[in-house]
């Protein structure tokens, strides 16, 4: 079978690449596109480390075909806080609430879950921007962690909640810090 | 007692020095790694658990198109490897099966490729043929009269038992005849993933200069050089392994692994850099595993409650290879007499060959098997004593100074503390009669080592070993292989170095894990080794910066002989004149200048000596289960985790809370809902779905306290955190159900199943 011609729009740039029509939107990002953030860690939608936006909506990338989301506006690990990616100095540069608080809270270990956890945690909030605990954990339910024991991602959560709510109030957008 | 310390940097809750790459997803694993004319690999893996190879016709695959290199068991050196370098005849691997396969997932092929679907048809295209064999699954058939031999090409006083291990003190058979309570039990626990986030990955590559180089997702670069080196008949310092970020590993990543040994065979025979990366089925169908063991126990107390002495018999599945069996067999039998004092011992440990994938080490590392039998038995003869089950812990608690013969003697001990505060926060013997049907509280508790003595890997280095290099503009670059596989240890190093130096955190550069640029002495990530070990190495690194730094200063003063020195904020200053500091960049420039332009840098080593036979240091504590079951469908929920630890001085208060919160879930896991299922040495949990890991809404709320203790041998009193603790779950939880049903768990893991059939039989 022959390859596509497809225009993949990720974290607000348009990409054309040519794909095979059985590649995941996964394997584009990360052996394609080589935006490695994303990571792969089951393959069978079950771990939720490879957890992006489609539209606003987090799906597993690894169950997902790059040609059905043509059109569509794709959210990646590297496209939440993207003046981390143009600054050099990433210890002085403010990132996503979300991800602030993963690092203040010792919310990642190994890291390898993280950016599909900051995913899923980015959909939480912008769904459900006063969660409680069980709301958090049910929102986790889909991410697998085996090193910190969830407790911290969920204070985590639950801290950039509270960020977000105050950086409302003082009509910041949270989603642009 | 770590409060009379007053430290600056360490014990704070610093977040992780590389929490930031790791949450904008800049970190780079090895599966992140492209190289320029980049092939990739993919291993063949027998479908058949015991066979012998009579052919394989790689012609169809070599001409697929796309695919670069193919190879077998016949293409590469005879030399089988192994991590027990101590004992040569324990190395019984080969990285592809030559003659023979011994698991369904042996692997027996490999081929490099453009793209991975080329790689994936190209496997399906190599044909072997296989004379099956009778296969043995189990411990119980290994050793059966005619029982297949599962590794005939070297002898076995016992077939299938490759390795076994006895220890024995006092006089155990007069414990029994003197004894008022025997207690004569048969446990099974079962195997467990590892089940790290990042599934395992390398790439290879091969210069013209004769080098290679390896990224791979290990725990120990070092064993990955050495075994590379021998099974290429490469020289070790032709072989570069370098530790990208690595996604968790828990023992499973410890030793060199086959994909590992085809990417650089590859890389090297054509010329292009390979890269392997395993899927989450290969990872559950065919990686290694937590040891499934059959042990027998029998334990002797007086009536008052004193153990007089106990007989720990323990047979270990080991699947087909011995990969780590021969430590886990060897820390059992320590584990079997730790915590309490056992004035009569006897340990008898086999490790046994099945058909099956083989166990390695993994987190605890014979302490999460031994400690649910021990523990389990701790209850059952507290309650046929009429004892309260902390009384009785402790009656028999192990304290600093109380010596393991021939083995340890205790350092630092905070087990009593532990036990006390644990009750204390669980209002344990209120609680305790005060519970309803179905509810149940249960006591479990650990120990755990420092890092190990033994020396079987036969390194020919130090354990370990730190070098720091000093700025003029008052920074230092740490260099060190410790390994820092998600547990922190980079993090913990810097706060080491940056409390001895008197300097900040952002102060510190840190290279880690490449062989071929820091130290060469560093065993790895795995035995809680590194804080303690590595930890005192950097310590020493400083303090020899520190001893330069500190003449050049004298000098300038014109100090008196014994004046102190100190150095903190940055400067270098004398003890009681602080005002009269010198920055710490002046002094090296100072000290570079006088030393005519030499640099100034710090070495230090750490290898245990005369610390007995297992560790330098253990670690102790106690946890506390509260348990409510569905009496009908059997569910168990677990309400609640108190736990009670001692890991000496936190080095980073938060990260130990993080490791033992992990601790927690993967001994929710051990005990309730993690196991493969197997059907004649088949894995039949091999994605996530099946294989049941605990999700977010499965944890239990907890609390946990640092009981005060200061360890003499670690650095600034610390000590094992974090790894010991995934051990006392299962019994603590085993027990609680025990109290709110009646039935008393000998086998994990305890599901519904299991307790519905247990409680019919009460």
């Amino acid at each position: 079978m022959k390859k596509e011609l497809i225009t993949l729009n990720i974290n607000g740039d348009d990409i054309e690449i040519a794909v095979l029509p059985w590649r995941t939107l996964n394997e584009v990002l990360r052996d394609q596109v080589h935006l490695t953030g994303t990571k792969l860690g089951c393959g069978t939608g079950d771990c939720g480390a490879c957890t992006v936006l489609i539209d606003g909506q987090s799906v597993s990338s690894c169950l997902t075909l790059a040609i059905e989301v043509e059109g569509h506006q794709i959210t990646t690990i590297e496209g939440l806080a993207p003046q981390a990616a143009e600054k050099s100095d990433l210890e002085n540069c403010e990132l996503h609430p979300i991800q602030e608080s993963f690092i203040a809270k010792g919310a990642i270990q190994c890291g390898f879950c993280s950016p599909g956890m900051i995913m899923s945690s980015k959909f939480l909030l912008d769904h459900t921007p006063n969660p409680n605990e069980a709301e958090i954990r049910a929102a986790l339910s889909g991410n697998l962690c085996r090193c910190t024991g969830y407790n911290k991602i969920v204070d985590a959560i639950a801290d950039a909640a509270e960020k977000s709510r105050q950086l409302k109030e003082n009509n910041l957008d949270p989603t642009t810090i | 007692m770590s409060t009379d310390h007053n430290f600056s940097v360490v014990g704070k809750s610093l977040p992780r020095s590389d929490a930031r790459i790791k949450a904008v997803g800049a970190a780079q694993y090895a599966d992140d790694i492209f190289l320029p004319g980049m092939l990739y690999g993919k291993l063949l893996r027998s479908p058949v658990a015991h066979a012998l190879i009579k052919s394989i016709d790689t012609s169809a695959a070599e001409a697929l198109p796309g695919v670069k290199c193919v190879i077998t068991g016949q293409d590469i050196p005879k030399i089988k490897y192994g991590n027990w370098r101590l004992v040569p005849e324990s190395q019984d691997e080969f990285a592809l099966a030559i003659d023979k396969v011994r698991f369904i997932g042996d692997e027996v092929a490999a081929v490099a490729a453009l793209d991975k679907d080329s790689a994936e048809e190209a496997i399906r295209l190599i044909k072997v043929e296989y004379e099956e064999l009778p296969g043995a699954y189990s411990v119980e058939e290994s050793l059966a009269d005619n029982a297949p031999v599962i590794h005939d090409e070297y002898k076995q006083d016992i077939p299938n038992i490759s390795l076994d291990r006895k220890i024995e003190y006092g006089n155990i058979d007069k414990a029994f005849a003197e004894a008022d309570l025997i207690l004569d039990d048969h446990f099974t626990v079962h195997a467990v993933s590892h089940a790290y986030m990042e599934p395992c990955s390398c790439v290879a590559e091969y210069d013209h200069d004769g080098r290679l180089t390896i990224w791979t997702s290990t725990q120990a670069p070092y064993f990955v050089q050495c075994l590379l080196a021998s099974t290429m008949e490469m020289r070790e310092n032709d072989i570069r392994v370098i530790k990208p970020f690595v996604g968790g590993g828990f023992g499973g990543k410890m030793e060199m692994r086959p994909w590992e040994f085809c990417a650089a065979f590859m890389a090297r025979k054509i010329g292009r850099p390979v890269k392997f990366t395993l899927t989450r089925e290969e990872e559950l169908a065919t990686g290694r595993r937590r040891h499934p063991m059959n042990i027998h126990s029998k334990i002797a107390f007086s009536k008052d409650g004193m153990i007089l002495g106990k007989e720990f018999i323990v047979h270990l599945d080991g699947g087909a290879y011995n990969s780590m069996g021969p430590t886990a067999c060897f820390l059992c039998g320590n584990f079997g007499a730790m915590l309490y004092n056992y004035p009569n011992y006897r340990y008898y440990g086999a490790h046994v060959y099945t058909n099956k994938p083989p166990a390695g080490a993994m987190r605890g590392f014979g302490a999460p098997q031994a400690l649910f039998v021990a523990e389990t038995q701790m209850n059952m003869a507290a309650e046929k004593l009429g004892l309260d089950p902390v009384d009785i812990r402790l009656m028999n608690a192990m304290e600093s100074g109380d010596e393991i013969p021939g083995v340890a003697t205790i350092s630092s001990c905070g087990f009593k503390e532990s036990l006390i505060k644990v009750a204390e926060m669980t209002n344990w013997r209120e609680k305790r009669k005060n519970l309803k049907p179905g509810q149940g509280l249960g006591l479990g508790c650990y120990s755990f080592i420092s890092g190990g003595v033994f020396n079987w890997f036969n390194t020919r280095y130090n354990f370990t070993r730190a070098e720091v290099r000093a700025f003029d503009d008052g920074t230092v670059h740490l260099m060190t292989m410790a390994s820092d596989i998600g547990q922190g240890s980079d993090t913990v190093l810097r706060q080491i170095l940056a409390e001895e130096l008197g300097l900040k955190i952002s102060d510190i550069r840190l290279t880690a894990a490449d062989t071929a640029v820091t130290p060469q002495a560093d065993l790895g990530t795995w035995g809680s080794r590194v804080t303690l070990m590595a930890g005192n190495a950097v310590r020493k690194a400083a303090q020899e910066i520190k001893e330069e730094l500190f003449k050049m200063v004298s000098l300038k003063f014109d100090l008196n002989v014994i004046h102190d020195m100190r150095c903190g904020n940055g400067n270098i200053y004398p003890a009681n004149r602080p005002d009269r500091a010198v920055s710490f960049g002046d002094a090296v420039k100072m000290a570079q200048r006088a030393n005519r332009g030499e640099p100034i840098i710090g070495y230090g080593s750490y290898t245990p000596r005369n610390k007995g036979l297992v560790t330098p240091a253990f670690s102790f504590g106690a946890q506390v289960a509260e348990c409510e079951v569905d009496q009908e469908t059997g569910a168990i929920e677990v309400k609640f985790m108190t736990t009670a630890h001692d890991c000496g001085t936190p080095i980073n208060p938060m990260s130990v809370e993080g490791q033992l919160e992990g601790s927690v879930h993967m001994g929710l896991g051990y005990a309730l809902s993690e196991q493969f299922i197997m059907k004649e040495g088949k894995t039949l949990t091999t994605t996530f779905l099946d294989y049941k890991i605990p999700c977010a809404e499965d944890m239990p709320p907890g609390v946990s306290v640092h009981v005060d203790t200061y360890e003499p041998d670690g650095p600034f009193g610390a000590k094992e955190a974090g790894e010991g603790l995934v051990s006392p779950t299962a019994p603590a939880i085993a027990d609680a159900v025990y109290n709110a049903t009646g039935f008393r768990c000998m086998d994990l893991p305890l599901t519904p199943q299991r307790l519905l059939a247990g409680m019919k039989k009460i």
